[in-house]
């Protein structure tokens, strides 16, 4: 109950923890109720799914989706690099919705991205929607990234799990209580392995209990660090419905 | 005011043609005077409104003018040139009254030996049979509004219809109102571009008001109001409508009504075949199951509702034509006008909630309009049974009412346009025109016209990013054409205006040694989303007739089991779908407002009203009752404006805000059809009396102002309503078996995109026509302003030490309440507390 332990030590009692702080594999790891992960010990933010040009990427394809999606998520990204100013920024992967995303950039988006990238250290995870490196972008690019005791990658990989940080899944966890449902996307984590949630501004969610999630956690040791409104709700998978 | 008179017809009047009078004579009958003049009417090319009950011979009456005039034009020639056209197009809005009406028409059609070929074309009807139909069309085709836009949006629809004579409209009444009645009416405009010379015939059930219906039926025009022509024929014997007698106990509150099983089931016994009608989904399992644990002599009583798999709705309806069955539970999947042979009986559970609905459901016994026809009303609580009274005097004085036609809504405008890009390249100009003839849109300015071919090409944002990736394009020659076949193809899999709430199969499955077998048991059915969300592995439910155990979700499906129990655990909640009619409302406060009145009602009822009477006050016509009284801890306030679940809804939640700010600290509010109740901390009498609360101040009309407003766009409603605009506007994909996205994720990324567009372009058109649907959707804001209109100055408070009788039902609702909008985050940090509890207690 690592990440309990962590919540209980931040609640004050009235708006409750914006946070929740625990370990996996042993490195320390701090879940902003923003979205993302921030690495207190090596100054580094981790955000994943992006999935930038969303709305592009179905107008393409003809569906007129509103072309605000890339402005919202790239806003909500800058405040929260403003607010811890890390020195790296990991996305870990489905930065852009498609493979052409990048490439078909707006110019304004690429020119806050690379605002963003200013004065600090920028990889790119690789993904399934963009297998491709980021064009005209600064940054690294890789399939996976080692540091400390953990590795980023994209998919998380059956098996391998200790210190495996991935997104990809869209987790999101439905919690009951009287007989009233509330989903909300989580972080999730076993103390081995932790999944991040999609940050894009319209990403949807994938349940735990979905079979996709097989295999990935120690369910007796999962927790689901949901993002609320203003804080985070740290709630045990075992106890999702009461 | 003019009626439309196209060219004349080459058909004398109200004469019938030789083979037609013997057919009428051979069965021994005689055209009636409607039929006839109908027939002359229509020939000398006005296009009519037939008003007429059931068993008036509306449906023949219909096809008489096409039959006569397809029996003069004799046999077409095979490879005549020309290429064939399509005669006579009818339309109904069910597609089983479709199927229905071929095998009625088939039997004049054969014993005349008419040159005539009639065929169906639904969602049914195989991809082969489709194609065949449209280079090588019958004289008649009967189909459904949205095989109606299929067809005009095809390239062939010139070619198809350039000959149209005539289209029927059945059960007008009921399709006009909606969304699907908007789409519908704009796929009659464009029919009437095609075949300038086209009559329409509408057949309806008696309305309110007949001149919006026949003004729907012909074009309009700017200056002046054209109307077709009517026919209205006086209902024949009054029905015979009495409320169950029980000597049981009736229930304050709840909607199940199954005080009343037994005496039903002998009313069943007393009859050939009894049709019983109830509002939802929940309540037909639940008293079908209650009926069969009573089924001593094993009566043949069947379960028919639109969430059931199609094979066993199928069996159900056939074995009902066979008068192979005793009795019918069933829900509005029934409600349109289906011939089934001998109902003698017709049972409606809980209140009515219009009368129109009411007559067209009693309109099913009997389908022979000299006899009267026979029904039992059975209110299901206190409330109902001055709803059912009030109903019965509505039904005898033949009072109706039909939601009133709004203004067309722009989504099917938009998926309309889109349409008719696919059909032909088009002029914007003349499109409008074609579209303001539709009199659902008859006063749609060319501004916001322009705005929707912007929505379809781009999306119509502010910023305009899209240009690249325009779906329609304006070219060279000022025409707009679809930029590539593709487009096309979407529109066909995105057509109609029904946007299910996300369903998911039901599918049972074994269980052996406690786990759950994979797959392969039978499908039954399918069950809304919402309804499993709360349900853990293990809870049973009923459904189908059978008890079924939830086993979990599976991608789409909702895997179940069987089930031992004697009772379900999860309580088939089964509030009223439909609001409070305005028309009834009325009824029932002048009612409760009359004791003279109330010699009618049972006695426990009266005496209820009595002892309100004494205890406190009963609320005028025009009055609105306040009455506060504390009760554990808390203080009541409980109100009765009669306005309908919807609008008591949407004053709830302007109630708690304002009370919030006059300082009440509110709690929470649940509402009913007829009342709401809200909680809160503070003494709201005591306020009252010492004049820091004004009642004035607090229902004044200016909460539908910004109160409102700000309250709207947090709504879930909101949310909801945008969904549906959003699939039927082209913005999001329909969801198809197998291959698209499951309503879940749709239901998901509609909610985000709200939240996106909301807050980036809040004057969107398509957030315009969101607002304008809550508005008079879900909201019921119309009449929740007429209803402040209507109190100001009328307010009644009464200040108790207990709970009064009127107000005891809607209390009894209290924890019954679905979940909404702020309840969330509190589950959320409820739930987190379990996990720092566990954290404590592990320290």
């Amino acid at each position: 109950m690592q990440g309990a332990n962590a919540a209980l030590n931040q609640y004050d009692g009235n708006l409750g923890p914006v946070t929740a702080e625990f370990e996996v594999n042993g490195t320390a790891v701090c879940c902003d109720c923003a979205g993302v992960m921030v690495l207190p010990d090596s100054g580094v933010l981790v955000v994943s799914d992006l999935h930038l040009e969303k709305g592009a990427a179905f107008a393409r394809r003809g569906m007129m989706l509103p072309p605000y999606d890339t402005a919202a998520t790239l806003a909500r990204l800058a405040a929260l690099i403003s607010r811890y100013d890390p020195r790296m920024v990991i996305s870990l992967g489905d930065s852009f919705h498609d493979r052409v995303g990048s490439q078909m950039l707006p110019e304004t988006y690429r020119e806050a991205l690379k605002e963003l990238q200013q004065g600090r250290d920028w990889t790119w995870i690789e993904g399934n929607h963009d297998p491709d490196r980021p064009s005209g972008l600064d940054g690294a690019w890789v399939r996976e990234l080692h540091l400390e005791s953990l590795v980023f990658r994209h998919e998380p990989v059956t098996g391998s799990a200790d210190g495996e940080i991935a997104g990809h899944l869209h987790p999101a966890a439905r919690v009951v209580r009287r007989c009233k449902a509330v989903r909300r996307a989580c972080f999730a984590s076993d103390g081995r392995r932790l999944l991040m949630p999609a940050f894009g501004s319209t990403t949807g969610g994938l349940e735990l209990r979905h079979p996709a999630m097989r295999g990935l956690f120690d369910r007796q040791q999962l927790v689901a660090h949901l993002l609320g409104r203003e804080r985070i709700y740290s709630v045990a998978f075992h106890r999702m419905n009461g | 005011m003019k009626t439309e008179s196209p060219p004349t017809a080459d058909q004398p009047g109200f004469e019938l043609p030789e083979p037609f009078v013997n057919w009428f004579a051979s069965r021994g009958w005689r055209p009636r005077a409607h039929q006839l003049e109908l027939l002359g009417e229509t020939a000398s090319g006005r296009s009519m409104l037939l008003i007429a009950p059931t068993g008036a011979g509306k449906t023949l009456a219909g096809f008489l003018p096409s039959l006569t005039e397809l029996a003069a034009r004799g046999k077409h020639k095979p490879g005549a040139a020309g290429g064939r056209s399509l005669h006579t197009l009818y339309i109904s809005p069910l597609k089983a009254l479709a199927v229905d009406i071929e095998r009625n028409l088939d039997r004049p059609v054969t014993e005349m030996a008419l040159p005539v070929r009639i065929e169906t074309r639904t969602g049914d009807t195989p991809q082969s049979k489709r194609a065949r139909q449209r280079t090588n069309p019958p004289d008649i085709l009967l189909t459904t509004p949205e095989q109606v836009s299929l067809l005009i949006a095809n390239a062939h629809a010139e070619q198809l219809f350039k000959d149209l004579r005539f289209v029927i409209f059945d059960e007008l009444h009921s399709l006009i109102a909606s969304k699907r009645g908007h789409l519908l009416a704009l796929a009659l405009a464009r029919l009437r571009q095609l075949a300038p010379g086209l009559r329409t015939i509408g057949l309806s059930a008696t309305v309110a008001d007949p001149a919006e219906l026949q003004r729907w039926l012909v074009a309009q025009s700017p200056d002046s109001e054209n109307q077709a022509g009517l026919i209205k024929v006086e209902g024949g014997a009054s029905p015979i409508i009495t409320i169950l007698e029980t000597s049981e106990r009736i229930p304050w509150s709840g909607h199940s009504a199954r005080y009343a099983i037994p005496d039903l089931y002998e009313a069943i016994k007393d009859h050939t075949t009894t049709l019983v009608f109830v509002n939802t989904r929940s309540q037909a399992e639940l008293l079908f199951q209650e009926l069969w644990r009573i089924n001593d002599d094993s009566l043949p009583i069947a379960l028919h509702h639109g969430s059931l798999d199609a094979a066993q709705r199928r069996k159900v309806e056939a074995a009902m034509g066979r008068n192979e069955l005793r009795a019918v539970v069933a829900t509005s999947t029934l409600d349109l006008g289906i011939d089934w042979g001998d109902v003698d009986l017709v049972v409606h559970i809980g209140a009515p909630k219009g009368a129109s609905r009411l007559a067209q459901r009693i309109g099913r016994a009997n389908h022979r309009m000299d006899e009267p026809s026979r029904a039992i009303l059975t209110p299901s609580n206190r409330f109902e049974v001055l709803e059912c009274q009030a109903a019965i005097d509505a039904n005898y004085i033949g009072a109706q009412d039909t939601p009133a036609m709004g203004p067309g809504a722009l989504d099917v405008l938009a998926q309309h346009v889109l349409g008719m890009a696919a059909a032909a390249p088009f002029d914007a100009d003349d499109l409008y025109r074609e579209v303001i003839s539709a009199s659902p849109y008859r006063d749609l300015d060319r501004n916001r016209f322009s705005k929707i071919i912007d929505f379809v090409a781009t999306g119509g944002y502010a910023l305009r990013s899209y240009e690249r990736y325009a779906r329609i394009r304006q070219r060279a020659d000022g025409l707009w054409r679809i930029s590539n076949p593709q487009v096309a193809q979407q529109y066909r899999l995105n057509i109609g205006t029904i946007v299910e709430s996300p369903m998911l199969n039901v599918r049972m499955v074994s269980r052996k040694n406690g786990r759950t077998a994979s797959r392969g048991g039978p499908p039954l059915g399918q069950v809304e989303e919402y309804f499993l969300e709360a349900l853990t592995q293990g809870d049973t439910f009923l459904f189908s007739g059978k008890i079924l155990r939830f086993e979990g979700i599976r991608e789409n499906e909702c895997l179940v089991s069987k089930a031992w129990d004697q009772d379900p655990k999860v309580p088939a909640y089964a509030g009223g779908k439909f609001p409070l009619s305005t028309y009834l409302a009325d009824k029932v406060r002048g009612m409760i407002a009359d004791p003279s009145s109330w010699g009618a009602l049972p006695d426990q009822v009266s005496d209820w009203l009595r002892i309100q009477k004494d205890v406190s006050l009963l609320p005028g016509r025009d009055d609105l009752l306040i009455e506060t009284f504390p009760r554990a801890e808390r203080f009541f306030m409980v109100l009765y404006p009669f306005e309908g679940r919807m609008a008591h809804q949407t004053l709830g939640m302007l109630l708690t805000r304002r009370l919030e700010r006059m300082r009440a600290r509110p709690l929470g509010f649940v509402a009913s059809d007829y009342s709401l109740a809200v909680w809160c901390l503070e003494d709201m009498g005591a306020m009252i009396s010492e004049g820091r609360l004004d009642l004035g101040q607090l229902f004044d009309e200016d909460m539908l102002g910004d109160d409102l407003d700000a309250w709207l766009d947090e709504s879930w409603l909101l949310k909801r309503t945008f969904r549906y605009c959003a699939v039927i506007s082209g913005l999001i994909e329909r969801r198809h078996p197998g291959k698209e996205k499951t309503g879940r994720q749709v239901t998901v990324s509609a909610d985000l995109i709200y939240d996106v567009l909301r807050s980036h372009e809040p004057d969107h058109i398509l957030l315009q026509a969101t607002r304008a649907d809550a508005a008079s959707g879900l909201l019921d804001i119309h009449r929740l302003g007429a209803m402040l209109k209507r109190i100001k100055g009328h307010i009644r408070h009464r200040a108790l030490d207990r709970i009064s009788p009127l107000a005891v039902p809607v209390m009894l609702e209290i924890g019954r309440e679905p979940v909404v909008g702020e309840a969330h985050e509190t589950i959320l940090a409820e739930a987190a507390e379990d996990l720092l509890a566990e954290a404590r207690a592990g320290n």
